[in-house]
């Protein structure tokens, strides 16, 4: 018996050993940015590379906020907040209503419209990169939040998500709803939004970062240094030719990058997890 | 409260005739059953009276009105559900108020309609819980409950009962009796159980393959039933169905004679017969046998009448004013 639970012990231990390399391994590099952001850059460039943090990080983070490299990275938090805002509502809001009219409404072409949306399912932004610049330019909408926001919205992952969720949704709760005097729209905010906020939290988080962390499309469509967004605007920040990268300030950005994700995934955990495990029915 | 008629009712569904044209008149405040097996388009003819199919043909009226084109909403009904369609986030209160709110009735009148229901249906208590804090019996009621608040002239119940359990199915049953009694609307309740049907309606239809085989008042439609299907389906057990030519004053064209089990007496003479089978329930046994030209019969007989053995050789006599005699097509002749 005793034996039985000492190895018990043993398993238990070796898991969390295990665990806890695993996560050092992945925090190492972060805590390494991190420090970098919090001395100099003299002290950076000197071999070995510091471990602990030093004391520049008052100023470092000043200066990435306010001056920044080509733009202030508190004017490219702002730029990436909207974009990542933008494609996160606008997404879900498409694809709540084209899932409602695929589900709930009979009309010529239902099955084509569901099956073209899944189809954009296989050409990623990078595919369709190209015909989607031309688009935009012509538009008029290059270097402008529309220009960053429009093109991400369409979705078919999260249409198709809402499908299904759609479809579990017993029809006897539309026909009650529908005898109770229900007009189609007013069943859609009364009934179909309320059960659905799960859902609705979980891809949200999955779609802020998803707009947060943008790269290509924004790298491509804004050439004005007040339009850049902060993952893009880390690359913007390396230097061209022979001058030296300002490492402090862009690891400190890089810092400042991961945070607007990091506190929507926790303040929105329980939520998410609710959204993604159960669906309340 | 109000009369419903149905003028040659007929729904197909792309090629297939569900339903082939029932008529109906139903009086203000009757308790109608639609009874069938599975697939008899039963719930289907419900759901054209609540607006939730079209009507391929014929036409329906609700207080004299033609209501074939009217929105559900527009048709003054209210219907409970089989799995009772409680809307999940919201509360028993807002269940129940929830088509008021739509129509735009005051917050005030609301209040007073919803807690009336409540009280009625011992929900008082649990107003403020969400449907799944609830038992099935209680979800039942809130749904009974929602249609109750709206005050329509007619109810239609679709299988009300059948996600009960059988103890909670009885007690449910004389509920809903009592409230259609005490509040005098016309239903249409919609069941497979013949038991529900018999104890429910004033008249029931009973329905098979599309179409009202029989109407009429539970009683009747038991002593009298018009046709082979009706007489098999209402009653438990069934009537037996035996060859006619058993029988040597059959009518012509008589195929197949029907007599209930509690007419069928084993005698010491009769029609010959061994014993399959007895099961003793008490109250009464139901003796099955076999008959020599093939086919069985069950016997329903006192519990104090001797139980026979299985595999002894009896003999079955029944009187001749509660034969049944069926055509090739079914129909009593």
């Amino acid at each position: 018996m005793a034996g039985m639970v000492e190895k018990r012990g043993a398993g238990y231990w070796m898991t969390h050993l295990g665990l806890i390399i695993g996560l050092l391994f992945i925090f190492f590099p972060i805590w390494l940015a991190f420090v970098a952001s919090t001395v100099s850059q003299p002290e950076i460039v000197k071999p070995p590379m510091p471990l602990l943090p030093g004391d520049q990080f008052f100023e470092n983070y000043r200066k990435a906020l306010f001056s920044g490299i080509n733009a202030p990275v508190a004017l490219m938090m702002l730029n990436s907040m909207v974009m990542a805002l933008g494609i996160a509502f606008g997404k879900i809001v498409i694809s709540l209503l084209s899932a409602f009219a695929i589900v709930y409404f009979k009309f010529p072409g239902r099955r084509l419209f569901f099956w073209l949306i899944f189809l954009t399912l296989m050409l990623p932004v990078e595919v369709r990169i190209v015909p989607t610049y031309q688009v935009v330019a012509n538009f008029g909408m290059l270097n402008s939040y529309s220009g960053l926001i429009l093109p991400l919205i369409a979705s078919a992952t999260a249409t198709f998500l809402f499908r299904q969720f759609f479809m579990t949704v017993p029809d006897e709760l539309a026909e009650a709803a529908r005898v109770d005097g229900a007009r189609p729209m007013q069943f859609f905010w009364d009934i179909l939004l309320p059960m659905s906020r799960t859902n609705i939290a979980a891809l949200f988080v999955i779609l802020f970062i998803y707009g947060w962390n943008q790269y290509l499309w924004p790298l491509l469509i804004t050439t004005d240094p007040s339009m850049n967004t902060i993952v893009m605007g880390i690359k913007q920040m390396f230097p061209s030719g022979d001058d030296i990268a300002d490492w402090p300030v862009i690891m400190a950005t890089s810092i400042l990058a991961m945070i607007p994700p990091v506190i929507v995934v926790i303040s929105m955990q329980k939520l998410f997890i609710r959204g993604l495990v159960d669906s309340e029915k | 409260m109000a009369t419903v008629s149905l003028n040659g009712i007929k729904k197909t569904f792309g090629k297939t005739d569900v339903i082939h044209g029932i008529d109906v008149e139903i009086e203000d405040g009757e308790f109608i059953v639609i009874v069938g097996p599975s697939g008899c388009g039963k719930s289907t003819l419900l759901r054209m009276v609540a607006g939730l199919e079209t009507v391929t043909e014929g036409e329906i009226r609700i207080a004299g009105a033609r209501v074939n084109d009217r929105e559900p909403m527009d048709r003054d009904i209210a219907m409970v559900f089989q799995n009772y369609a409680l809307y999940p986030h919201m509360s028993v209160f807002d269940n129940m108020a929830y088509g008021l709110k739509i129509a735009g009735t005051p917050k005030a009148e609301i209040a007073e309609r919803v807690n009336e229901a409540a009280t009625l249906l011992q929900l008082s208590d649990y107003l403020h819980r969400r449907p799944r804090e609830l038992s099935g019996g209680q979800r039942q009621r809130v749904a009974m409950g929602r249609a109750i608040v709206r005050k329509p002239s007619v109810f239609l119940f679709d299988e009300p009962l059948s996600n009960l359990d059988a103890k909670l199915r009885v007690q449910m049953r004389l509920e809903i009796k009592q409230l259609q009694r005490r509040l005098g609307v016309t239903s249409l309740y919609v069941t497979h159980d013949q038991v529900e049907a018999m104890t429910l309606a004033d008249r029931m239809i009973v329905m098979n393959g599309g179409r009202a085989d029989q109407i009429g008042a539970p009683l009747e439609v038991y002593a009298n039933p018009q046709t082979e299907f009706v007489a098999g389906f209402i009653g438990s057990p069934p009537m037996n169905f035996l060859p006619s030519d058993i029988e040597a004053d059959a009518p012509d064209g008589a195929r197949t004679l029907g007599v209930r089990p509690e007419h069928l007496r084993i005698a010491s003479s009769g029609t010959p017969a061994t014993v399959v089978y007895s099961e003793a329930l008490g109250a009464e046994t139901l003796v099955h046998v076999s008959l020599p030209q093939g086919g069985q019969a069950t016997v329903r007989q006192d519990a104090t009448m001797p139980l026979p053995a299985e595999g002894t050789a009896v003999h079955l006599e029944w009187n001749a004013t509660d034969r049944f005699f069926f055509d090739a097509d079914g129909r009593r002749n």
